[in-house]
Formats: structure tokens, sequence, C-alpha cells
């Protein structure tokens, strides 16, 4: 269920790498904690953000939740489509990523979970 | 989350608490109950309410009774707002006020008889409660029973409640008027049904035996099929009270504000020769209180929470005691003790948000009212 071509964090973002870049999204099982979500917090762009550093929140009708970088780099571009439509992120919490970013440090990837580990993470 | 409170007291379950596991609501402490915050969604289950109906599960709420040749004296004696007004067969919203002019807790109160009433409470006060009354009322010829047990309480909800519950049951729920309730059966279980509710809709609340809560809730799913009906949890009556501008005690009253700090000199009966807090709450009124409760809209893109400060210049004035986005506004809004210079309708004020300002407007409540 969780896709495999993405990475994650036990903070509960996936990032997707492609190269020097990579987006960053919530899981479906971060978005079902939350519930309906109504706001989302995101840093301007070019911003620089190190691994594990919050970059945002994202908020529910309950609770507020605050965004963790799962790599390091530079914002170059954030979800505008959001602003209007955070409920996105509930339909399609894979699909709808929240920054882009420029990865300074490929090799952290290999402190983030693969899917299956990620899946193991959740079923505790 | 785990099946127990910090403090290792089991939960306690409602009678349909078997039905909401089985209907797979997502449930949550609250008070030391094991309630249903979530089935389908708060968006979705808050809209059902404010467009046509649902069903909430209220039975954790306790209903102490006092009954004898002294029971309105008691309620007088402990309760801010005038017993004496209600007919049998009416309820009023009120206070179980400290001397100090304080919140024990908000409450209703059915008369069922001339000389027997039913308080509704709050699930985690209903102990509290109890002790306060108890004491208060020594000597008056009034005797005083929890008979949280004996109730289940189901709440329906919205424009299309009548529609639904009416073929249910025999009592004429057309002609009852808001705040006014009658006894029946509703699907074969001996019932009272109340025109009053927590959502700022149209709704009944419907007291039934525990042993038949299920096969009432039942009943009105299937009755409520056609209108859409959602079952609905903590989370739904929560940014539906706060819409209609509802005080939740423990979040915006408890017994550190006074009745008239929190915006309730309504369900005052400022007639009443004496009860307790009347004193301070009289004297409250004259000299003019210090902070007040108030509603506010955010202007910019923020939502403030319950425990942000309120900010003037670098020192917090006060708090806000509610706040989220809600459903059918799509506003953020909340509740908030403000100095009284800034109480005014239209008055600007700033939130500390997680260490960020955020500005906010404060309106009059309701914020939402049915029927516009």
């Amino acid at each position: 269920m969780y896709p495999s071509d993405v990475q994650y964090t036990k903070d509960h973002e996936w990032i997707r790498v492609t190269g020097s870049t990579a987006e960053v999204g919530i899981t479906d099982y971060a978005q079902k904690a939350l519930g309906d979500v109504v706001y989302v917090d995101l840093p301007e762009v070019g911003r620089v953000v190190a691994a594990g550093q919050a970059f945002g929140t994202i908020e529910s009708v309950k609770a507020v939740s605050e965004l963790f970088a799962p790599m390091s780099g530079t914002i170059t571009e954030v979800n505008a489509a959001l602003t209007d439509h955070p409920e996105a992120v509930n339909a399609n919490p894979h699909d709808t990523w929240l920054i882009r970013v420029a990865v300074s440090d490929p090799s952290e990837t290999a402190g983030l979970l693969d899917s299956a580990q990620y899946e193991a993470l959740v079923r505790e | 989350m785990t099946d127990t409170e910090l403090n290792g007291a089991p939960l306690k379950r409602t009678p349909l608490n078997a039905r909401h596991r089985a209907s797979g609501a997502r449930m949550v402490p609250f008070g030391g109950w094991d309630m249903p915050v979530e089935y389908t969604g708060v968006t979705a289950e808050h809209m059902a309410v404010r467009q046509g109906v649902g069903l909430f599960d209220v039975s954790h709420m306790g209903q102490l009774e006092i009954a004898g040749k002294g029971a309105l004296a008691a309620v007088q004696h402990v309760s801010c707002n005038d017993a004496s007004r209600l007919h049998v067969g009416q309820a009023q919203y009120s206070a179980l006020t400290r001397p100090d002019g304080t919140l024990v807790d908000d409450i209703l109160v059915y008369r069922l008889a001339s000389s027997h009433f039913m308080l509704v409470v709050n699930a985690s006060n209903i102990d509290k409660d109890r002790r306060w009354i108890a004491e208060q009322i020594v000597g008056l010829d009034a005797a005083l029973v929890d008979a949280s047990s004996r109730y289940a309480l189901i709440a329906v909800q919205g424009p299309r409640a009548l529609e639904i519950l009416q073929p249910l049951t025999g009592v004429d729920l057309g002609s009852m008027a808001y705040y006014w309730f009658g006894h029946g059966e509703v699907a074969g279980a001996r019932a009272t049904i109340s025109r009053t509710g927590y959502t700022g809709e149209d709704g009944f609340e419907v007291f039934v035996p525990p042993a038949q809560a299920d096969q009432v809730w039942l009943a009105l799913m299937a009755a409520g099929r056609e209108a859409g009906v959602l079952a609905c949890g903590l989370a739904a009556r929560d940014t539906l009270r706060l819409e209609a501008g509802m005080r939740l005690y423990g979040n915006d009253m408890d017994d550190t504000t006074t009745v008239l700090e929190a915006g309730l000199g309504w369900i005052v009966g400022w007639d009443k020769p004496t009860f307790l807090g009347r004193d301070q709450i009289h004297a409250q009124r004259a000299a003019g209180v210090g902070r007040k409760l108030v509603g506010f809209e955010m202007t910019e893109r923020a939502i403030a929470r319950h425990g942000h400060a309120v900010m003037a210049g670098d020192a917090a004035v006060g708090v806000v005691t509610s706040g989220t986005q809600t459903p059918f506004l799509k506003k953020a809004i909340g509740m908030a003790y403000v100095p009284v210079s800034s109480a005014k309708a239209g008055s600007e004020i700033e939130i500390d948000i997680r260490n960020r300002r955020a500005r906010a407007r404060v309106v009059p409540m309701p914020f939402y009212k049915r029927g516009v």
C-alpha cells in the first residue's frame, strides 16, 4: 500500500528523489492520524533546510503537526494549490507533494526507510 | 492511544461502545470515557448536521436527579438561572456557581415534575457536581441521585432531525417548542425526548434505557438513510458547538472564570433573592468585568488554538480558549478572554501562534446562526 518508488521518515514524511531534486509529502498514515487537513503553512522558496529540521506546519480541524525535512537542501518550489485545496493531502497523500527541494547531500537517503520498513513501522 | 488514561483508571464505555467499534469509528479517551471522535471525517459529519441530519452518542453526559419537597429550593440554591420559571416539561440552560461567581459546571435543568428535576451535566464533572450539590443542599428536604447509569442519550441534530425521528415515536415533535420535552416511546424503547442540542441546529436529544440504546441507534440510522444521516463523533460536536458560539466547560470557562466573564449573564436569574454566588455576581455586574470571553475571526491565514496567548505589545493580556478552522463557515474562528478594552466587536487583536503574531478581529457570537 505504501509506494516503493519513494522513501520515508519515522516522522511520516515521504520523499521522492529524482537526480538532484526531490518532492516531499506526508504519508497516508499521517493524513489519517491528522484527519481533515485545513491549512498547510509552507516556507518561502529559497530557504535552506537541514535533514530533520522543521520546514512548515500542517493543520487539521483538530490538530497541528510540524513537517520535517527528510533530507537537506534548498526549497525550489512550494505547492501553491494547497492554499485553496489543502484537502488534497487527505485525498491523495502520496501524489500530493508539499515542497520541491534541490538536495545538497544525496547520501542522506541512506538514513531513510524503504516502503517495507515504513509499513512495518506503522503496523506496530 | 492506550485503553486507559494516565491515572490508570479503566475508561468507561457507553451502551453504544460496541456499535461505534463495529462501525469503524476512531475512538479516543475523553473525560474518562472511550468515545468516538470521528466516523467518516469531521468535515462530512459537520456538514451533515448543518444540511441534513447527524446522530451523536452523548451517553457519557451525566444525569443528576433532585426530588422531594425541597427540590425546587435545592435547584434554586445551587444553580444561577431561575428554575422557578420552568413549567413541568420545560428545560433551561444554567450553571452550578460557586460563592465567588465562578463555575462548577454548566448544565441543563429539566423539570420532570413540580418537585422533581434532572440536571444534565458534563461527563468529566459528574462526581464533582454530585459531591458539590450534596454538600450545598444539606438541610433542604431534597434527595440527590446520580441517575447517569439509567440513561443512554442520543442526539439527533440537523434541519432534517424532526423528519427522521417523528416516524419512530408517538410524541408530537412538531408542536414541541425549543427547550421543551416529552415522554413516550422511540423505536419501541421508553424515551424522554427534548428539543435541545449542542450544534446550533434544530434537533432533539433522546434519553432511553441503556439496554435499548443500540436498537434506537439502529432505527434512527435506518430512518435517516434517505436523508443521508451520518453518525458523528466528538470532533464534529466540537466544531459545531464552536460555530454556534456555545461554550465548552473546561476550555472556555471553569472554576477560575466567572459567569459574567464567560458572557453568560443571560443565564443569571437576576431577580432570585438568593443562590450560590449571587452577591459576587451582582457586585461584578455593578463594578464591571475586567476581561471577557469574546468570539474572534482570524484576519490573516493562521489558526489560533486553545492556549495561545492574546498579545498587546510584548505582554500576554489574554488567552485563546477554543479555536479551529470550521468546516461550514470555512474560517478560522475561536473564543478568547481579552481585556474589556478589546472586547468590543470590531476590535483588532493579536495572537501568538507558535511564536508568530497573527491578527484577528473580535466578532459577535454566534458565528453561525441557523436559517440564515
